[in-house]
């Protein structure tokens, strides 16, 4: 598994937790948005999960038009 | 949502249970749009927030729908606060502000008001409107940061705009690790007007200021801690608590030397606030900040509005 493989198996299992989504149902190219169903406040609080578990920082401008979790893992596997 | 937040977010008696301590006269909420008009008491029940005189502290709850945004109508019971405070003062040593919304600790000023406002008014009349708001919030605003008492805010959740502008106002920030700060405003083409940059600049260097300011981008408490901007960085739910247990220790030391470390450690010039509101005036009837408030107003998407 590479790096990113593992960043994005992390990233999925985080979403499944704290959106309580089965984790079966996420599929790293899906839409993010339309698959959690989160607004833009607890897209915010996504992004706080995400830096507090992987310790990293993600300006919100990287992320601008970001939608599946694949791309997601790509931007926190460069800040890593 | 953590159990504090669930608890709080009852109300009633329940309200006074996670408060603690002696709480001297408690008004239960007027039954009228009206707020508890008139009740001259050491606590107070209003549309957006409330306070009450908890021993020596006064808390300060932020609970306006759906982030304490910050408009008339909580400009004019921020005010009610200030008169009255001033009042029981003597008998206060620290106040403590929170939020008791889960969303978070404040989203910032009202853009739907200003923006509401902007279309119903010439831009004259508008910019007149902007100023008289922006020097009533400073006036708020530097009461807090002037005050005798000593200041926490205990923050979660989204603080961004004005609310991080409050935030700056008290003494220390104890935030809990879901707090997500930003100055998002010169992406509406504005700059922040509640003090921000004024007070921003006291807290932190300047390259990060000009970084968190001209980016607008959001950061969390982590980072904050790590900068210095936040002094106690705590698990989600436990911001208030703490907060109360800050300023029970440094209420506990002399009252003159406390009133003489803060005079010493705060103040910034007058000149730098009024060079903020006209600055602030001088941009808001551009046509780029009415095109971006309506963007602001009328998008929906799951994404923070980020041109």
């Amino acid at each position: 598994m590479t790096d990113l493989d593992h960043t994005l198996q992390q990233l999925l299992q985080l979403a499944s937790q704290h959106f309580q989504v089965p984790a079966a149902e996420l599929n790293p190219d899906d839409d993010f948005f339309k698959k959690l169903k989160i607004n833009s406040l607890q897209t915010l609080d996504l992004l706080t999960q995400l830096e507090n578990h992987f310790n990293v920082e993600l300006p919100d401008y990287e992320l601008q038009g970001v939608t599946d979790f694949r791309t997601l893992a790509e931007r926190i596997q460069s800040r890593l | 949502m953590d159990r504090e937040r669930e608890v709080v977010l009852g109300l009633g008696a329940a309200t006074l249970e996670i408060l603690g301590g002696m709480v001297l006269h408690l008004e239960p909420a007027a039954p009228t749009n009206e707020g508890n008009a008139g009740v001259a008491t050491d606590s107070f029940e209003g549309k957006t927030l409330s306070w009450t005189l908890v021993g020596e502290t006064i808390e300060l709850a932020l609970h306006r729908e759906p982030c304490n945004e910050i408009g008339s109508a909580t400009l004019e019971e921020l005010e009610r606060f200030v008169e009255t405070a001033s009042g029981f003062a003597s008998r206060a040593r620290s106040l403590v502000i929170y939020s008791r919304m889960a969303a978070g600790f404040s989203a910032g000023a009202d853009l739907r008001e200003l923006y509401r406002r902007m279309q119903s008014r010439k831009a004259d009349a508008h910019e007149m409107e902007v100023r008289e708001f922006l020097t009533r919030i400073h006036q708020v605003f530097s009461w807090i940061d002037s005050s005798p008492l000593v200041t926490v805010a205990a923050v979660h959740g989204v603080v961004f705009g004005g609310g991080f502008e409050l935030a700056l106002t008290c003494d220390m920030i104890v935030a809990d690790r879901t707090a997500r700060f930003c100055f998002p405003e010169l992406r509406l083409g504005l700059i922040p007007g509640f003090g921000g940059i004024p007070r921003l600049k006291r807290e932190l260097g300047n390259g990060l200021v000009r970084d968190l300011i001209l980016t607008g981008r959001s950061f969390n408490a982590t980072k904050a801690a790590a900068i210095g901007l936040v002094s106690q960085l705590v698990s989600p739910g436990e911001a208030s608590r703490v907060a109360r247990g800050v300023a029970a220790q440094a209420a506990k030391f002399d009252a003159k030397t406390m009133r003489a470390a803060k005079r010493f450690i705060k103040p910034i010039p007058n000149a730098e606030f009024q060079e903020e509101i006209r600055i602030f005036c001088e941009l808001v009837t551009q046509p780029a900040v009415e095109a971006a408030l309506r963007k602001f107003v009328e998008d929906a998407g799951p994404q923070p509005y980020l041109p």
